[in-house]
């Protein structure tokens, strides 16, 4: 049977979001015209989203190989290896969908990072959702309709993630809120998700056997989120981008619940030849990767395709982006105790094709062939190297935030009630993040601890990123945000084996984004290099734009490690007496702080940021994984944003334990008390313990190097720094607790 | 002896894996029964664990109610055998009509996972004889419909017959007499919203819930009282 041919509107490709030199690749690749389906299908497929066509070329130069990485990027998911189980973790953005319904938004970012995870035949068991807005309400700053909008958003996200993720059980462990007015037009959603498998279980996208059977598991597929892809992610919002609203696709939390058990009972029956999950680009994605991975083809009738509605068109029935769906292929001996045990959860599912060993993608419709086309062409689409140009930042004048504020103890209370800075509890409080009682450590620390399912083996995440310091220096601010990240895990206790990341940037068609992005992936890879954390996989969302206006450019790192027997310690003080430290030392390091954000207002590309030095971070990580597996210290907190002010207030909070601590001592005598407090200089970790482990801490520290201070005692119920400040653990309290629920009362 | 527990497994719930957990601490391998069942014949105890099922539809708990096992839950419950319902659980057995009172959305409009401190009302159910009125337990709650309404012609009627069995501290989701949890003029079904098995391994939540489960099966090897024996 030949292809059904049709005559299409010769700027129909424009459309859809193909340039002619793509449309004429297509011609080529099939040596004729597509036909309305298979142009569908070539422009979702091709859209930056789903091709990474503009960050290929960068990402191939991630470091990928390390001793824990059992699968690099090119998956569903990345999978590291932990007391001998597979962890697999992904990332991902939801951004613009988020931005025009944000429950919605969120909701079906949560549902897609699920299935990622599943589809490697793993049970997610952990969700981290970094999350970026403009400014809230607060003390009239900014213009009050944006930030109410900006309000309506926090509440519809926040709220999208907790109906979705509670509803499936599976727990909600951390994450981050950040506020810049850079996200006012376009809010930062992304969702990392961490699952476990048994080593032998792990399954891949892989249709092989030609005469398999390919089933359609979970929910009808009706019309909506048509082309998702490459409307709303691979494009620059405009306004009026309301009217994008049928783009976004509806969540059905219950149905993933369902499709979760039932797949998991599959792959457990071990009836599963392959499993995919579907996303973007629906299943002309999930067919056609999944063949073109084996080497292989796939005959697909859709008109066996349960459909929510009558009268769907074959380019509709190939790219919507109906979600609560996956693909499995298995034997025909196996197909009816699928179907059966789909049935038992009350799945719908239907056999939809066969593999072939044509190595194409025929679809049938109507009995007609609606398209057909080369399985691995939709995957093999164009790679640029768009023009990139580096642009050089000037750093922010000498001596500027030098100066010591009228009030101390006001400055540091506004700080630590800052929106960036202040208590999640109002966001955390609305997840579930206990379900499955592995939660060691959760939500308000520095990392998630996460006992594994059935196992004693303990695992560490966490998800970090500095939009501010990356706009003051793209190679640098992403160096510090897998700095962070990798200090976060130390400070449970934990050693980073690996990361994964979400590429928040604008537009891939500015020279000045693609430099920025290009310098950050090139701090990506120096980074974990140095700390030993090569990259598993990751996201990439370009066209983060509003107004005209980039985002300050966004990576996410996600970071995964192994705890030790021992630890975590606890965040803060917990014992009157004991003394407090620093690890590492304090520079008066102003420069990219929040104290100067907070003072001077100034865009994070006229900022600057601190220092870093890998090697020392890397040293840093070893004493306090070391002092922890010793016992050695009763907290440890990473300190970073907000310096130590927020560090120290963070501690006392913890446990309700104030501390009388002095300044470092700089080359000149004592530093000034509010340089020393707001100061971001990296490779510090506050730490607490008992008068009697002071020698032996010592002499972990000296021996990799890393100075060691005693700042004080723990105890009262003040924060105190030497003459200049005293500040009651209760007020620090309310000014760290009451700024989101106040902010967010409706 | 060695109890028999049944945690009921209906679509969408998701605490099912963490009250098996629960009851291993506590030596115990409950088994789980799926909803199509229409016999619990054979076990000592039956529980049905939190999350959401059905996807809440129509309301928590609204369609569960009339799931087969509910028959059998029923027949259960009506010769005397032990029934533990939580979170979720607690919804259904109201919607069943196994527990007086109803479960409205939080006063906050909010999602609460946090945990809280509860007042135990009466020790005279199998479920709370281990421990003493007045004393105070920190167990998790995990709800968006919690707030626990009846009219006050049946909270004075819970009042008057000892069935509130657990009080909010500080109530945090707006129930009517801060009630955390009800039991049936039987005194042998038990509804709680806070999540006692989410607080019974120490290293991911403290021991304050194994009282009740630990009380559970005592009760279950030693019946005392009138009410909580199953013949």
């Amino acid at each position: 049977m030949s292809v059904e041919e049709e005559t299409l509107d010769p700027a129909l490709h424009r459309q859809l979001g193909l340039t002619d030199s793509e449309y004429q690749r297509i011609v080529s690749i099939l040596g004729r015209d597509p036909n309305r389906a298979e142009l569908a299908m070539y422009s979702v497929m091709w859209s930056e989203h789903c091709s990474y066509k503009s960050s290929r070329i960068y990402l191939r130069t991630l470091p990928t190989e390390g001793r824990h990485v059992l699968l690099g990027p090119g998956e569903g998911a990345g999978i590291v290896e932990a007391g001998g189980m597979a962890v697999a973790l992904r990332i991902e953005s939801h951004n613009h969908p988020s931005y025009i319904e944000p429950v919605q938004g969120a909701q079906t970012g949560v549902g897609g990072i699920v299935r990622d995870i599943l589809s490697m035949g793993a049970r997610p068991i952990a969700l981290l959702d970094p999350l970026r807005f403009g400014p809230l309400p607060v003390e009239g700053r900014g213009d009050p309709a944006v930030a109410e909008r900006n309000r309506f958003l926090v509440d519809g996200v926040v709220s999208g993630i907790s109906a979705y993720g509670n509803c499936i059980g599976v727990p909600t462990v951390g994450g981050e809120v950040a506020f810049d007015p850079c996200y006012s037009g376009n809010p930062l959603v992304n969702v990392m998700c961490v699952g476990v498998a048994p080593m032998d279980r792990i399954k891949l996208a892989r249709a092989h056997g030609p005469g398999n059977v390919v089933l359609l598991l979970g929910s009808r597929t009706g019309r909506d989120g048509i082309g998702g892809v490459s409307v709303l992610a691979s494009s620059v919002f405009e306004a009026g981008s309301e009217t994008k609203r049928p783009s976004v696709q509806v969540g059905d939390p219950f149905m993933e619940k369902l499709l979760i058990e039932a797949c998991l009972e599959l792959i457990e029956r071990g009836v599963v030849v392959g499993i995919q999950d579907l996303g973007g680009a629906g299943i002309c994605c999930a067919t056609s990767e999944s063949a073109a991975n084996a080497g292989t083809g796939m005959r697909i009738d859709l008109d066996r395709v349960p459909k929510r509605e009558p009268g769907m068109e074959p380019f509709e029935l190939l790219t919507s982006e109906s979600q609560e769906r996956m693909l499995i292929v298995v034997t025909p001996e196996d197909a009816e105790e699928a179907l059966a045990t789909c049935r038992r959860w009350g799945l719908e599912a239907a056999a939809i094709g066969e593999v072939t060993d044509t190595g194409r993608l025929e679809v049938y419709h109507r009995g007609v062939l609606a398209a057909d086309v080369p399985a691995a062409s939709l995957g093999d689409g164009p790679v640029y190297d768009r023009p990139a140009r580096k642009v050089s930042r000037a750093d922010p004048p000498a001596g500027l935030g030098l100066e010591a504020p009228d009030d101390l103890a006001s400055a540091v209370l506004a700080l630590v009630g800052d929106p960036t800075l202040c208590s999640k509890r109002w966001v955390w409080e609305q997840y579930d993040h206990q379900v499955m009682l592995g939660t060691v450590a959760g939500p308000g620390h520095d990392a998630a601890v996460l006992r594994l399912p059935g196992s004693t083996t303990r695992i560490a995440v966490t998800a970090d990123g500095n939009g501010r310091w990356c706009a003051a220096d793209p190679y640098l601010g992403t160096c510090h945000a897998v700095a962070e990240a990798a200090r976060n895990l130390s400070a449970v206790g934990a050693e980073p084996i690996g990361i994964t990341n979400c590429m928040n940037f604008g537009s891939p068609e500015r020279p000045e984004v693609m430099g920025d992005f290009a310098e950050s992936i090139r701090g990506m890879s120096h980074a974990c290099l140095a700390l030993g954390t090569p990259v598993t996989g990751g996201n990439v969302s370009f066209y983060n734009e509003h107004a005209g206006a980039s985002i300050d450019p966004t990576p996410i790192i996600g970071m995964v490690g192994i705890v030790a027997e021992a630890g975590p310690p606890a965040l803060g003080f917990q014992t009157a007496g004991d003394l407090v430290a620093l690890l590492g030392t304090t520079r008066p390091d102003l420069a990219g702080s929040e104290y100067l954000r907070m003072t001077t207002g100034r865009p994070g590309r006229e900022s600057g940021l601190p220092a870093l030095d890998l090697d020392f971070e890397a040293a840093l990580g070893r004493v306090a994984r070391s002092a922890i597996g010793r016992r050695l210290l009763t907290s440890a907190h990473d300190c970073s944003s907000g310096g130590l002010a927020a560090a120290l207030a963070e501690a006392c909070l913890d446990a309700g334990v104030g501390a009388t601590v002095e300044p470092e001592r700089g080359p000149d005598g004592p530093m000034a008390a509010h340089v020393w407090l707001f100061a971001e200089t990296a490779g510090r970790i506050l730490v607490s313990l008992a008068a009697s482990d002071l020698p032996a801490l010592g002499a972990v520290a000296a021996a990799e190097g890393v100075p060691l201070t005693v700042l004080g005692v723990a105890g009262g119920d003040a924060l105190a720094v030497g003459e200049t400040l005293s500040l009651p653990v209760g007020e620090l309290r309310r000014a760290y607790e009451d700024t989101l629920p106040q902010a967010m009362k409706l | 002896m060695t109890a028999r527990v049944a945690v009921l497994l209906f679509p969408g719930s998701n605490c099912e894996q963490d009250v098996l957990h629960a009851f291993g601490c506590l030596g115990v391998r409950a088994e789980y029964v799926w909803h199509h069942a229409t016999d619990l014949g054979g076990f000592d105890a039956v529980v049905l664990p939190g999350g959401f099922s059905y996807g809440d539809s129509l309301r928590t708990g609204a369609i569960a109610a009339f799931s087969p096992v509910m028959g059998a839950v029923r027949a259960f419950a009506a010769e005397g055998g032990p029934v533990l319902g939580i979170c979720n659980g607690f919804q259904i057995l109201c919607e069943a009509g196994l527990l007086p009172g109803a479960l409205r959305w939080n006063a906050g409009l909010k999602f609460i996972c946090r945990p809280v401190d509860l007042r135990v009302e009466t020790a005279a159910t199998p479920f709370t004889r281990g421990a003493e009125v007045g004393q105070v337990l920190r167990i998790p709650i995990n709800h968006f419909q919690g707030n626990y309404y009846g009219p006050p012609e049946l909270l004075a009627e819970l009042i008057a017959t000892d069935r509130v069995a657990f009080r909010y501290c500080d109530n945090p989701n707006g129930s009517e007499g801060a009630i955390a949890g009800v039991i049936s003029a039987g005194r042998n079904v038990l509804g709680m919203m806070p999540h006692p098995e989410r607080a019974v391994d120490p290293s991911v939540g403290g021991t304050d819930g194994a009282v009740i489960l630990t009380s559970l099966l005592d009760s279950l090897v030693a019946p005392a009282g009138p009410g909580s024996a199953r013949q």
